[in-house]
């Protein structure tokens, strides 16, 4: 059997391949892939506490997480529509009305 | 057949509705309101569909006084009503109205369609409520992304403008990346004590907490420490609060801050989570000078009131920062007073701002003010009046709610952090003050028009002043109900109710 502690390393390199990928890439799309990139990571970590401690609840719990993940996709893909109408460029450097 | 009694033993039983009950009804107007939006003819459609809204939040406002009668837990052991999120219900309730009661006019001189706009708001609003009183990180969770999701969306709503389009989408990115760091810490805190029930983790944590849950604990706040904009993450905050709509800004600065502390004071002093000193020791000092500073400088109303956000938040995490014994009592009041006090000025503030702003917000920057004491001279005494409560100025509801604060934590022997305070305090009442000047000391540069304040705008700026006077003259009522609601959230009852069930299944626990 595969000890726990594989499972937790590999969600916590998928994490932060997610954290490093939102921070240096520049397009809005690969950002936000990014950012379910992270999401599965914690996905991962949950199904293998949930096996850990023989608790079903951290396995509902990655449904609750891949539901939200989708209704977030939805708002996200039209939000990115939207900023795209507006200023015809997926490129976040590019997209700097608002001073930061 | 005993199989059988025990499944109907196991499902909701009528008292777990009412417990729910206001969601409930903002659910349902919230859903009144999408579907009348294609049936009601357009000119009519944003008057309609906002009284539909204002009485959906009204009815919500009568379920929560309804609910505050029966305490207790609900749907195994998710929802906990006391007085503490009765409390949050009503506040956040509240700011939905007020916040529509500004949207009214607004809408019509903005041209923004109504339909999804009032919809979505009583969603948010939903989740905001829902967040109060949830008491397991899965229904937390939930009720955080329901709320947030509204308010990506929400700030977006002025479609045809680039900069709303853009803070939708920088709310965006980095909202969800900070849910992400926010579901992490769940999934470790998941690790280290074996549930996601927030009374189960403190049984869990009593003894002593592994390392993994203060990670948890760090990566939670992380996550939480972004939707209440509180420093290091607070990065997000001026640009979205420019672009977002005003009235919306007005929401999402104090309802879901509001709900997110009431997240924040269960996992902390219910769950009794490790490492809270530091974390709230920085996060707090950090967003109160930079807060502060950042917005002497600022040009823009509405990105001088972002940061005077930031600093509130700033202000509000000092009284988290009282260790957990007989103080905790006294903190988690003064938290609560605290955003009370700051929602009903921030949200008068947001809707002087947004009333001024006319067609396509075209007025934000700080010299269109010049000149409103003599254009205007309701409109810039209520103004003022709001102004002087986030300086914090006596018989205001930002002075006592600053000094409730404070007094916490000197009473806590946190000598340091009061002091950044007072000195933070101090410096922000320079850039308040520098608006004051401006709208009556200044002349116009150019004639800025002001359009008759509406009867709704009205109503609304009359509410958000008396409750910020009353609030800085008489707090008794708000400070002991305040106070009940904390010792609810801190007695050992709590912890004695759920271990009286055996199975997590088991809704009969907790019926008064």
């Amino acid at each position: 059997m595969i000890p726990l502690s594989y499972y937790l390393v590999l969600s916590g390199i998928l994490f932060a391949c997610g954290v490093i990928g939102f921070l240096i890439k520049r397009n809005i799309i690969t950002i936000f892939m990014s950012i379910e990139l992270m999401l599965n990571g914690v996905n991962l970590s949950f199904v293998a506490f949930a096996a850990q401690w023989h608790a079903l609840s951290g396995q509902v719990f990655v449904f609750f997480v891949m539901v939200v993940a989708a209704a977030e996709a939805a708002v996200g893909l039209a939000i990115i529509i939207a900023v795209y109408r507006t200023r015809e460029t997926l490129n976040v450097d590019q997209v700097n009305l608002l001073k930061l | 057949m005993n199989a059988v009694a025990e499944t109907a033993q196991n499902l909701p039983q009528g008292v777990d509705y009412i417990r729910f009950l206001p969601e409930t009804v903002l659910s349902i107007s919230g859903l009144i309101v999408m579907v009348l939006d294609p049936l009601v003819d357009e000119e009519h459609s944003q008057k309609t569909l906002g009284v539909i809204a204002l009485i959906g939040t009204l009815a919500a406002l009568a379920a929560t006084i309804f609910m505050s009668h029966y305490p207790g837990l609900a749907f195994w052991n998710m929802i906990r009503v006391d007085s503490f999120s009765v409390f949050f219900h009503f506040l956040v309730i509240t700011i939905a109205a007020l916040v529509i009661l500004t949207s009214y006019e607004y809408m019509t001189v903005q041209r923004i369609r109504a339909g999804e706009y009032y919809g979505l708001i009583l969603f948010g609003v939903v989740g905001m409520a829902l967040m109060s009183s949830a008491v397991e990180l899965v229904l937390i969770f939930i009720a955080l992304e329901i709320s947030s999701i509204s308010t990506y969306i929400l700030a977006g709503f002025r479609r045809r403008e680039a900069s709303s389009s853009e803070s939708s989408l920088k709310y965006f990115l980095l909202g969800s990346f900070a849910t992400a760091f926010f579901l992490y810490g769940i999934a470790l805190m998941f690790g280290a004590t074996g549930s996601t029930n927030i009374i189960l983790i403190s049984q869990a944590l009593h003894s002593g907490a592994p390392i993994l849950a203060y990670v948890a604990m760090a990566l939670m706040f992380v996550g939480l420490g972004f939707k209440v904009a509180s420093a290091p993450f607070h990065i997000w905050t001026p640009d979205v609060y420019e672009g977002a709509p005003a009235p919306i800004v007005g929401l999402m600065s104090t309802g879901p801050k509001a709900a997110v502390f009431a997240v924040l004071l269960r996992i902390f002093f219910q769950a009794n989570a490790p490492g809270r000193f530091w974390l709230i020791w920085v996060s707090a000092a950090l967003s109160m000078t930079i807060g502060n500073i950042a917005a002497l400088v600022q040009t823009n109303i509405k990105r001088l009131l972002a940061y005077s956000s930031i600093a509130h938040a700033g202000y509000l995490l000092v009284a988290f920062a009282v260790p957990q014994d007989a103080l905790a009592n006294i903190g988690i009041s003064a938290a609560m007073f605290y955003t009370a006090a700051y929602a009903a000025m921030n949200v008068g503030a947001f809707a002087v701002v947004s009333h001024f702003a006319a067609a396509g917000e075209r007025y934000v920057a700080l010299e269109d003010y010049a000149g409103l004491g003599r254009r205007s001279p309701l409109l810039a005494a209520t103004f003022t009046i709001f102004l002087l409560s986030l300086i914090g100025i006596p018989i205001t509801g930002g002075f006592f709610a600053k000094f409730y604060v404070f007094s916490a934590a000197l009473r806590a022997n946190l000598v340091g952090l009061t002091i950044i305070g007072v000195i933070n305090s101090a410096i922000g009442a320079y850039y308040y003050l520098r608006v004051i000047v401006v709208m009556y000391m200044r002349e116009p540069r150019e004639e800025v028009p002001v359009a008759p304040v509406p009867a709704s705008l009205g109503m609304a700026l009359a509410i958000t002043v008396i409750a910020t006077i009353y609030l800085g003259v008489l707090p008794g009522r708000v400070v002991d109900y305040s106070l009940r609601s904390a010792s609810q959230l801190l007695s050992p009852e709590a912890a004695a109710n759920s271990t009286s069930v055996p199975s997590r299944m088991n809704p009969s626990a907790g019926v008064p």
